[in-house]
């Protein structure tokens, strides 16, 4: 057992509306895939984004592109409405999420 | 190439797009000689709004600002190869926007063109005033509005393409309907054929952003490279009659269209993928399959359509306050803890000048910022780096009035000889922010339409 960063493992890209972010997580390698949806879970995001607040996560599947989209309510400080945040749209966070350790076989 | 299949070209993905993207984009369409249309995307959420009050400074203002530098140099070849352009630079002045392109067209020696606009976006001038006022969320109620647009569907588009316009100046529409508009017009697709809606609609959300689906937005060095970034293609789509599309880019360019660029865009902004939401129709990508069909040649298939919502989409736009940003730098032995320092200063002196509320955000660029949240829970969770050695100290707030936004930014600059050592190169900001929400306008309530400008 080994632990990555799943940018490893996997790319994505972040929208934005309003003050919900969207993140796809896409499976470089198709045979990683179980092991993405079994360790990328609403949880464990829910947790690498509570400094943020999410007020929700949900994910959803893709398994014929091997990726999965996480919406993510409330965690941009109001978005490019109020956010302070020179990346006030969070387009970066892609790569919060990319950061994430998963524990390969 | 048969005359069943029509190409679309992006020629820009935002308003601050590449003047210059659409030329290898329309020498492509055009050498392929069959049916094609290029398509602008430069028209995002606040984008309007800011339009919106450059009409009331310059009625005859409101479009796109950088309308003549997207069109000029693909104008001539355009209208010699039979490709006609749509796009939504009209923003909010698309009869201001169609006379600017016909006086392009006649300094290009182009002469009379056939160019249509697309109305009955704007609320304001669609609804009563009570019938705005009832969609608006409790917190708006009574407030001035700087914009309200809903965001019009692909079939006022088709029509004018129909009647043959050779330019399709839009407002607020749905981005993909820039695509749309053009695959009805040409295949006679039906109002409720909506698989055939769903597929020109993901065709056209897989255009409208650019770059973004051909390499750009994209590389990841020695991860995930791109060829030729400098250089990057935009994008063209080539849809069949029966609404399987491929996905590819212009010729001679820069840029890759794979699996892994096309699965970024797709995902891109959209939230649940069986229920993705326009004017046209629902569209439904989760059983999306892409399959390699050559270099730099993507293959969508499996676009599923379902009805499309009863109410259309609006975006209003309000003044949303003040925004006061001011920068300075610290470099070598001990910049963290000058920067840090530095902050609490500003912070100190903002409590003591007893302005109204400033919430206030400082920011280490180099050691942390961008993954930080407002209230600054991250910079304590995080534990940053405090050995980094070239910082850069960004203070952001949010005033009321522009006063108080250029106290925060005055008190950045004097850090120059009150704060700590070494600091240098203060930049400072103050500017206006326009807040957004949504509403949803009842269908029956608007009456989009087209016509010919005068």
């Amino acid at each position: 057992m080994r632990r990555v960063a799943l940018h490893q493992l996997a790319h994505g890209r972040t929208g934005d509306k309003g003050n919900r972010s969207s993140i796809s997580v896409i499976a470089y390698d198709p045979t990683h895939w179980p092991l993405l949806v079994e360790q990328v879970t609403e949880a464990r995001v829910k947790e690498l984004f509570a400094f943020r607040r999410p007020s929700a996560v949900k994910r959803y599947l893709l398994p014929k592109l091997h990726a999965m989209n996480f919406v993510i309510d409330d965690v941009l400080d109001g978005g490019v409405n109020g956010a302070l945040n020179l990346d006030a749209h969070g387009k970066s966070l892609s790569f919060l999420l990319l950061s994430l350790e998963i524990e390969i076989p | 190439m048969t005359s069943w299949t029509l190409r679309i070209g992006c020629g820009a993905g935002f308003s601050g797009d590449r003047w210059d993207a659409a030329v290898p984009v329309v020498e492509t369409l055009a050498q392929g000689g069959g049916p094609a249309v290029l398509m602008f995307e430069t028209l995002a959420e606040r984008t309007l709004a800011l339009a919106q009050l450059q009409r009331q400074g310059d009625p005859e203002a409101g479009y796109e600002p950088s309308l003549e530098r997207f069109v000029r140099p693909v104008l001539a070849r355009c209208i010699a190869a039979g490709i006609p352009i749509v796009g939504n630079f009209g923003a909010a002045n698309p009869a201001g926007a169609a006379r600017r392109l016909q006086q392009l067209a006649d300094a290009l020696g182009l002469g009379r063109l056939r160019i249509a606009v697309v109305e009955g976006d704007d609320l304001n001038a669609a609804l009563t005033t009570q019938q705005l006022q009832s969609l608006l969320p409790s917190h708006l109620a009574g407030k001035p509005l700087v914009s309200a647009n809903a965001y019009l569907g692909a079939r006022e588009i088709a029509g004018a393409l129909r009647a043959g316009a050779q330019i399709v100046v839009t407002g607020r529409v749905a981005d993909p309907a820039l695509a749309l508009g053009p695959m009805l017009a040409h295949f006679g697709w039906g109002e409720q054929d909506w698989d055939l809606l769903a597929a020109g609609t993901m065709a056209g959300h897989l255009l409208e952003c650019g770059a973004q689906v051909t390499g750009g937005y994209f590389a990841d060095p020695g991860v995930k490279d791109v060829p030729q970034l400098a250089d990057v293609g935009f994008p063209i789509v080539e849809m069949q009659a029966d609404g399987r599309f491929v996905v590819t880019k212009a010729a001679s360019t820069g840029g890759c269209v794979t699996r892994r660029t096309v699965t970024e865009q797709l995902l891109y902004e959209v939230h649940d993928p069986a229920a993705y939401l326009t004017p046209d129709v629902t569209a439904d990508i989760s059983e999306v399959d892409l399959v390699e069909a050559g270099p730099d040649r993507i293959e969508v298939r499996g676009v599923r359509g379902h009805p499309a919502p009863d109410r259309f989409k609006a975006t209003v736009c309000y003044e949303g306050g003040w925004l006061a940003e001011g920068e300075i730098s610290y470099a070598g032995p001990n910049a963290t803890a000058r920067a840090r320092l530095a902050g609490e200063v500003v912070r100190e002196r903002l409590r003591k000048l007893e302005l109204g509320p400033v919430p206030l955000r400082c920011d280490l660029i180099g050691v942390a910022s961008v993954f930080a949240d407002d209230a600054g829970r991250w910079m304590e969770q995080s534990q940053p780096d405090n050995t980094a050695q070239d910082v850069r100290l960004r203070i952001a707030g949010a005033t009321g009035t522009r006063a108080d936004a250029e106290a925060v930014a005055r008190e950045v600059l004097a850090l120059y000889t009150c704060g700590p050592a070494g600091g240098g190169g203060v930049r400072t900001h103050v500017t206006p922010r326009l807040a957004s929400d949504s509403c949803y306008v009842p269908r029956e309530w608007l009456r989009p339409a087209w016509r010919f400008a005068q």
